[in-house]
C-alpha cells in the first residue's frame, strides 16, 4: 500500500511525518503546478471549485509515482468539501485508475469511529502509537505555521529582498526532515535560527489581514503567492486561519482546545453574519471585524471561484467596509487569474492603504 | 390592523408556499406574494446582489426588493435545514444577511431560523418565532401550524401524484399533470426555482409539453424510491434538493418510462457542480438520453431553445426507432 493525499500548502509535511511514523508507505505528489491544475480540470466538473480540480490533478500525479491509496478528509456539509472524495474517486474510475480511498469523515458518535479508519491503513499499529504519530504531525503543524507567522513578520522589514524566503524554505526543509517525534524539537530550534538570521531594520509597515477559504489562503500556488507579493510591498500579513487549526478541525475532529477559535470569530462576525454558513465564510466575516478591532489598515478576502461560503461572506463585506471605512478587497482565484493582474490589484491596494494611512498621522 | 407578510416568489417558495401562506393567514396575517419572475425583477437583483452569486439569489434579491414598500414584514427565512442531518446550500444558511446588507429601505424581516437538522419536531418551535412580532397567542399559533401541516401534506400529495407545484397550490383537480397523456415523457431534474420559474428557464415546462411530451419531476417521484436510489451512492449526500435530484434521476434512468432526462443547473452553482456530476456520469454510463443546461443571466436564450428543440427531437426520434426493434 502506497498511500497518497492532496496538497494543501505544507500540509503535506505534516501527514507525511504522521504516516511514515507509522510505517505506512507515502506517497506526496509533486508540488501543484500550471499541469496539475489543468489536469484536474480537465477532467472535473466546470463548476467545481478550484479545490477539488487541483485535488484531481495531485492524485493523477501521484499514481505515476505509484500511489495506490488516498486519504482524504470528509465532512457532513454544507460545503462541497464534504463530498469531494466521493466525485474525485468517481471520475478517477472512469479514468481507469485504480485507487482505494480512505475518508476521513467526522464520527457521527464516537472518536473511536475515527481512529477506526486511521487503523484501516496503519494496520496493527497499538493506539498509543496511533495517537502518537498523530501527535507528532499535529506538532509538525504547529511549528510550520510559526515559521510562517514569523516569514509574514520579516518580509516588509527585510534588508535583502528575497532573504525571508529563502530562509523560510530552508527552515521548513528542517522540520520536514524530521523523522521522529525526538527530532523535532532540535530541529525547530535549527528552524528559527535559520528565521533569526534573516537582516531587518525596523520600518512602518503596513498590515493587512488576509481572509478567506481556506485552501486558497493555505496554498501559495492557488493565491499566486500572495503574502510573498504582499510581502515585498511592504505589507505584514497576519491570516485568519492556519494550517494547524484546520487539521485540528478536520483530521482531528476539534479534539485539541482552546485555538483561537470559531468562538471569537463567531462573536465578532455577528452584527453581519448571524450563522455558520459551511467552509469558512464566518470566519471570514469575523476575521474581517476582528482586524478592524485591532487596527489593522486592510483586509483582503480570496476565494476560490464559485466558492459558496465565501459568495455570502463577499456580499456582506462591503457593508462593513462602509460602517467602518475598512478597506477591503477581494480577489477571486480561477484558472485564468494571471499574476499581473493579481499585483496590479494588490499594488493599487497597497497604495490605496499607504495614502490612508499617511492622511491618517497628519491629521493626527 | 392586519399585518402584510411579504412572501418573494423565489427559492423554497416552489416547496413551501402552501405551508407558510396557511399558517400566517391562520394568524390572521395578509399574505402577499410577489409575481412571476420578469425581466426588471432580475435586473433589480442584479444590481444589488454581487456578481458572484448564482441567477436564483440575484432573482430572489429581486423579488425581495419588490416587496419594499408594499408589505410591513418580508419574510426570510434562514434555511439552514429541513430535513435532519441535511442542508440545502450555503447560500441559504447567509441569505438573510446577504439581503440586509444589500438591499436598502426594507421593512421588517422575518428571518428566523428554520433548523431541522435534529429533529422535524422543531420546526414547531421555529415557526412560534415567526409569529412572534405579531402574535403571541399560543392557541391560535397552534391551530394556525396544525392546519399548515396538513396544507403541506396535501401539497405534497398532489405532487407525488404527479402535478406541478403551480398546480398543486390551488384547488384545481388538472388533466394532463399526470404522466401519460401523451406518448413520450422527459424528466426535468433541477433545483425548484430554477425548473418551476419559468422566467429563469426560459418556459422549458411549455416547450416540452408543446412537444406533446410529459413532464416529471424530481418532486413527483415519492420519498421512499428516492431514499432507495439516493441510497446506493457511497455516502449519504448531505443536501436534500441534491440528494432528491440524484435519487430521482438514478430512477428515471431505471425506469423504462421515462424517455430522456435534461438536467437544469444554475451557472456556477456549487451543489450542482456536484450532483450533477454524479447524474451525468450515471446516465452515460447508462446511455439515457441527457440533456445539461446550465442557466444563468447571459446566457442566449436562442442557443438554450435550440438545444432544448434538438434534444426533444432526439428522444423522440429514439423512442420511436426503439419501438421497431
Ligand atoms: S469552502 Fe469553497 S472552495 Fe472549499 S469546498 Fe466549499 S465551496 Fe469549495
Ligand atoms: S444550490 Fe446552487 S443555485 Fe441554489 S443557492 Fe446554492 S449555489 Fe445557488
Amino acid at each position: 500500500m502506497k498511500v497518497t493525499f492532496p496538497h494543501m500548502g505544507n500540509l503535506w509535511i505534516c501527514l507525511e511525518a504522521m504516516l511514515e511514523y507509522l510505517g505506512v508507505e507515502t506517497v506526496v505528489p509533486p508540488p501543484s503546478t500550471k499541469k496539475t491544475l489543468s489536469l484536474g480540470s480537465k477532467h472535473a466538473p466546470e463548476f467545481a471549485c478550484m479545490p477539488l480540480k487541483l485535488n484531481l490533478g495531485n492524485f493523477m500525479e501521484a499514481s505515476d509515482l505509484g500511489a495506490d491509496t488516498i486519504l482524504m478528509a470528509g465532512g457532513c456539509g454544507p460545503c462541497r468539501f464534504g463530498y469531494y472524495a466521493q466525485v474525485e474517486y468517481e471520475i478517477l474510475c472512469d479514468l481507469g485508475y485504480r485507487y482505494s480511498l480512505v475518508v476521513m469523515e467526522p464520527p457521527e458518535r464516537h472518536i473511536s469511529e475515527f481512529l477506526a479508519r486511521i487503523r484501516q491503513i496503519t494496520g496493527n499499529r497499538s493506539w498509543l502509537e496511533v495517537i502518537r504519530g498523530i501527535k507528532f504531525g499535529y506538532q509538525k503543524a504547529r511549528a510550520v505555521d510559526g515559521l510562517e507567522m514569523t516569514a509574514m513578520r520579516l518580509r516588509p522589514r527585510e534588508i535583502d529582498p528575497g532573504s525571508t524566503d529563502a530562509a523560510l524554505s530552508a527552515a521548513l526543509e528542517e522540520i520536514a526532515g524530521a523523522r521522529r517525534p525526538e527530532d523535532l524539537p532540535p530541529a525547530i530550534g535549527r528552524a528559527r535560527e535559520i528565521m533569526g538570521g534573516v537582516p531587518v531594520e525596523d520600518r512602518p509597515v503596513i498590515r493587512v489581514g488576509l481572509v478567506g477559504e481556506i485552501y486558497t489562503v493555505l496554498e501559495p500556488f492557488a493565491n499566486l503567492e500572495i503574502e510573498k507579493k504582499l510581502g515585498r510591498l511592504g505589507v505584514e500579513v497576519d491570516r485568519s486561519i492556519y494550517l494547524s487549526e484546520w487539521i485540528n478541525d478536520h483530521l482531528f475532529m476539534g479534539l485539541i482546545r482552546g485555538m483561537r477559535s470559531s468562538s471569537l470569530y463567531k462573536k465578532s462576525a455577528s452584527p453581519y453574519l448571524r450563522h455558520f454558513v459551511g467552509g469558512h465564510g464566518l470566519e471570514t466575516m469575523g476575521g474581517a471585524v476582528y482586524y478592524n478591532s485591532l487596527g489593522y489598515d486592510g483586509v483582503i478576502q480570496i476565494l476560490p471561484f464559485t466558492c459558496m461560503p465565501e459568495i455570502v461572506a463577499q456580499s456582506i463585506l462591503p457593508g462593513f467596509s462602509r460602517d467602518t471605512g475598512m478597506p477591503v478587497i477581494t480577489l477571486i482565484s480561477d484558472e485564468q487569474s494571471g499574476d499581473a493582474g493579481l499585483q496590479t490589484r494588490i499594488e493599487a491596494f497597497v497604495d490605496l492603504l499607504a495614502e490612508k494611512k499617511r492622511r491618517k498621522e497628519w491629521s493626527a | 390592523m392586519t399585518v402584510k407578510i411579504g412572501i418573494p416568489r423565489s427559492l423554497l417558495f416552489y416547496y413551501y408556499y402552501p405551508l407558510w401562506k396557511t399558517f400566517f393567514e391562520g394568524l390572521g396575517a395578509e399574505v402577499t406574494v410577489t409575481g412571476p419572475s420578469t425581466k426588471a425583477v432580475l435586473e433589480e437583483g442584479l444590481g444589488l446582489c454581487v456578481d458572484e452569486a448564482c441567477l436564483p439569489v440575484k432573482v430572489a434579491f429581486g423579488h425581495v426588493a419588490a416587496l419594499r414598500g408594499k408589505v410591513d414584514f418580508i419574510f426570510v427565512p434562514r434555511l439552514v435545514s429541513v430535513f435532519p442531518r441535511e442542508y440545502i446550500c450555503p447560500k441559504f444558511l447567509g441569505f438573510p444577511d446577504m439581503v440586509r446588507s444589500c438591499v436598502g429601505g426594507l421593512p421588517g424581516l422575518i428571518d428566523i431560523n428554520i433548523n431541522l437538522y435534529r429533529r422535524e419536531k422543531d420546526l414547531y418551535r421555529q415557526l412560534r418565532e415567526a409569529a412572534s412580532p405579531f402574535c403571541r397567542n399560543p392557541l391560535r399559533i397552534a391551530a394556525a401550524f396544525g392546519e399548515a401541516l396538513a396544507e403541506h401534506r396535501r401539497f405534497t400529495e398532489r405532487l407525488e401524484a404527479g402535478m406541478l407545484p403551480d398546480d398543486a397550490f390551488g384547488d384545481r383537480e388538472v388533466a394532463g399533470g399526470k404522466p401519460g397523456g401523451e406518448n413520450w415523457t422527459v424528466a426535468l431534474v433541477g433545483h425548484p426555482y430554477n425548473i418551476y420559474d419559468s422566467f429563469i428557464n426560459l418556459n422549458i415546462i411549455k416547450r416540452i409539453r408543446e412537444a406533446r411530451m410529459n413532464v416529471v419531476t424530481a418532486d413527483n417521484v415519492p420519498g421512499p424510491v428516492v431514499d432507495r436510489y439516493a441510497g446506493t451512492l457511497s455516502k449519504r449526500l448531505f443536501w436534500t434538493l441534491g440528494r432528491r435530484m440524484v435519487g430521482s434521476a438514478y430512477y428515471f434512468m431505471d425506469n423504462p418510462a421515462i424517455d430522456g432526462i435534461i438536467h437544469v443547473a444554475s451557472f456556477a452553482c456549487g451543489p450542482d457542480s456536484m450532483t450533477g456530476e454524479l447524474i451525468q456520469r450515471r446516465a452515460r454510463r447508462t446511455g439515457t438520453p441527457f440533456l445539461s443546461l446550465t442557466l444563468d443571466e447571459h446566457a442566449g436564450e436562442a442557443g438554450i431553445v435550440t438545444r432544448i428543440e434538438a434534444f426533444l427531437d432526439m428522444v423522440a426520434m429514439k423512442s420511436e426507432l426503439s419501438t421497431l426493434s
